[in-house]
């Protein structure tokens, strides 16, 4: 199955297979995804491929969802939690360009979602697989840059570094002072990068009903979480692990346990708070949810 | 000997002829006008005049020529211009806050004040080739806005209005601003020096050293603070007149990169500032020259120098690439002088080893 990317009358010099990527390639990845997921949080390599956007746009997480995904699929892509920020746009319109998937914004229609930065606030479900943007797939890089240190590390389940790293933030500054991409250790096992989401989400991977696989792209890694793996986030028994509080609730939806935007209102300090999670707010006010600059605007 | 030199006279006459017919191609193929290069060819231009050091498009697009296209040639070929001319004056700092901006971008938060504008940007576009450009076909006329565009205040200001991020670095009482065009470079850098080396240093040099930055070696927590690019005011004071002279407008590019700060023995907890500025567009070596800014302030926050992009030495020293192919590329030059020395000194202990080991072992290591 092949797609034309350009319109009836330009010139057919270039050709692209479903979902751009050529079925070999696809295959290959596959591959991958399906030794990451017998090996829960251990980091496949992989020979990604040079996408059409650049390094750091996501081509990690393109090229797994281009591998799994299927006409029948649907598709939602986030950014930030946001469905209409530009990347989460640009991506979306990639996929139906290559692919001509049906895409949505709503978490529980979409069986594939595709996310930078954020896992959605509605639980997802058995069957849902959520496709994660990795920069740097490696938990460890921060504590030692050599990648030949770091796997060899892995290898014999060396984590002390980490544990020390996690002990100093403590003595330093009485708590652990890493608020994203905060390492976890999948099934007793491999002590994996979450990717750069806050330690918000990190609860949510726990014991999840939904596939997560994890694309990097320019570090070539592909890793995985099977549906009910246990993921841990690291932490001391007299320094339990704890996720952000916000100490008011979104200001649009009036949602409370949710991760919060801030947006800047004026150059003088004014500012508000709102779900980051848009699909989430737009569905609460749908259902008569209001906060308190939402029902400012109602009265206007 | 002398038949030698003859020789070169010749080669080096009939490499130049070479030289312009291969430039020139085939004949029956219109040469390229400067003005085609400096509209259609606008961010390679751009690049000419930041590297190169001089803000003139139709002479970078000249450059461009010239050089078939090898933009670090065409970069040299400005340079060597550019250090022909007389220096009359300094301007005035440019207040990049009243740029009026054709892009501006914030990565650390979703709205501010003077909007988030993608201006005319690479980033989401799907890179697939497009036939139909081969083709000559119609562009569109863009969507302009008509209204007047509000103020828009430099996230950098916002912060620190909150006292969260560091002041603007400030320099010495009674520090004259250097010019590394001027004066020889010296270690350690005043920041002012260090950002005129940075923002015509390599783009390609610069770039590695930022990646590297964000992989462990010397990490710095990047945030883009902002992104601008525009144009602004150049204003010249003038001894006889009690106004500064606008000169005119140029465009630039601007990054304000905020980084996380665990604070050191010498300065508390707070955000700090890495900085780019460059001529013309050219958001990858603005955001770039800010990582390495950044890394290179390392000394100034009292955080330890562990890795490449700390070493202002190394950094500076390296990244001028007119610097850097110039002396790379001068291998190729004759050498036989020095070659000699060295064939002789390698062969005399040679001769010494094998006086004192016998003839066995050179055997074995021919192995």
């Amino acid at each position: 199955m092949s797609t034309s990317l350009k319109g009836e009358n330009a010139p057919e010099i270039a050709a692209y297979n479903f979902a751009y990527l050529d079925e070999q390639t696809k295959r290959m990845i596959r591959r991958a995804i399906l030794k990451g997921i017998a090996i829960p949080g251990y980091q496949v390599p992989f020979a990604s491929r040079e996408m059409p956007m650049p390094y750091g746009w996501g081509t990690g997480g393109v090229q797994v969802t281009a591998a799994i995904i299927g006409p029948e699929d649907v598709l939602k892509v986030i950014d930030q939690g946001a469905d209409d920020t530009t990347n989460a746009v640009s991506i979306r319109n990639f996929f139906r360009k290559v692919a001509d998937v049906e895409t949505t914004t709503e978490t529980a229609r979409a069986t594939i979602i595709q996310t930078r930065h954020r896992i959605p606030e509605t639980p997802l479900r058995e069957g849902q697989t959520l496709v994660y943007q990795v920069p740097i797939p490696e938990p460890l890089r921060f504590l030692e840059p050599r990648e030949t240190e770091t796997r060899k590390m892995h290898a014999l389940e060396e984590y002390g570094l980490m544990h020390v790293k996690l002990y100093e933030d403590i003595a330093r500054h009485g708590h652990i002072a890493t608020t994203y991409a905060y390492p976890v250790k999948v099934e007793g096992r491999y002590v994996m990068d979450p990717s750069p989401t806050p330690k918000f989400d990190n609860p949510k991977m726990h014991m999840s009903p939904a596939l997560q696989l994890f694309g990097a792209g320019r570090e070539k890694r592909i890793y995985a979480i099977p549906p009910f793996t246990e993921v841990v986030s690291l932490d001391f028994e007299d320094h339990p692990f704890e996720i952000q509080k916000f100490d008011r609730p979104c200001a649009l939806c009036g949602a409370e346990q949710v991760y919060l935007d801030e947006v800047l209102l004026d150059d003088r300090g004014g500012r508000m708070f709102v779900c980051s999670d848009t699909d989430h707010c737009e569905t609460r006010r749908a259902a008569g949810h209001v906060g308190e600059l939402g029902a400012k605007e109602a009265a206007q | 000997m002398y038949v030698a030199v003859k020789g070169g006279e010749a080669a080096i006459r009939n490499a130049h002829r070479l030289l312009a017919d291969r430039r020139r191609g085939d004949r029956s193929v219109p040469a390229l006008r400067l003005d085609q290069i400096v509209e259609q060819l606008g961010l390679g231009v751009d690049r000419v005049m930041s590297e190169g050091a001089l803000y003139d498009r139709e002479l970078a697009a000249l450059a461009i020529v010239q050089a078939r296209g090898d933009l670090i040639e065409a970069i040299f070929l400005v340079r060597a211009y550019r250090t022909t001319l007389p220096r009359f004056g300094y301007t005035r700092p440019v207040d990049t806050a009243a740029m009026l901006a054709e892009r501006r971008v914030s990565a650390t938060y979703k709205d501010l004040p003077g909007g988030q504008m993608l201006g005319p940007t690479f980033d989401y576009t799907h890179r697939l080739l497009d036939p139909e450009l081969a083709e000559g076909s119609e562009v569109p006329e863009p969507e302009l806005r008509d209204e007047a565009v509000e103020a828009m205040p430099r996230v950098s200001d916002i912060l620190g209005g909150e006292g969260l991020i560091e002041p603007d670095g400030a320099m010495p009482a009674g520090h004259v601003t250097g010019d590394i065009t001027r004066e020889p470079t010296e270690f350690p850098m005043e920041r002012d020096t260090r950002l005129q080396a940075l923002s015509r240093g390599d783009e390609g040099f610069l770039l590695a050293l930022a990646y590297s930055t964000q992989r462990g070696y010397a990490r710095s927590h990047p945030f883009v603070g902002e992104i601008r690019i525009g144009e602004v005011e150049l204003e010249l004071e003038v001894p006889e007149l009690d106004f500064p002279v606008t000169l005119g407008r140029i465009r630039v590019t601007e990054c304000q990169m905020v980084n996380q700060f665990h604070g050191s023995a010498k300065v508390p907890q707070e955000f700090t500032r890495g900085y780019g500025l460059v001529f013309g567009q050219s958001e990858r070596k603005a955001m770039a020259m800010s990582l390495c800014d950044r890394a290179l302030r390392a000394r100034e926050l009292g955080e330890d120098i562990t890795a490449a992009a700390q070493d202002e030495e190394f950094v500076i020293s390296h990244s001028d690439n007119v610097q850097a192919t110039g002396f790379v590329e001068h291998l190729k030059l004759p050498h036989y002088v020095d070659f000699q020395a060295e064939l002789d000194l390698v062969r005399r202990m040679r001769a010494e080893h094998e006086a004192a080991h016998g003839g066995g072992e050179r055997k074995e290591a021919a192995e």
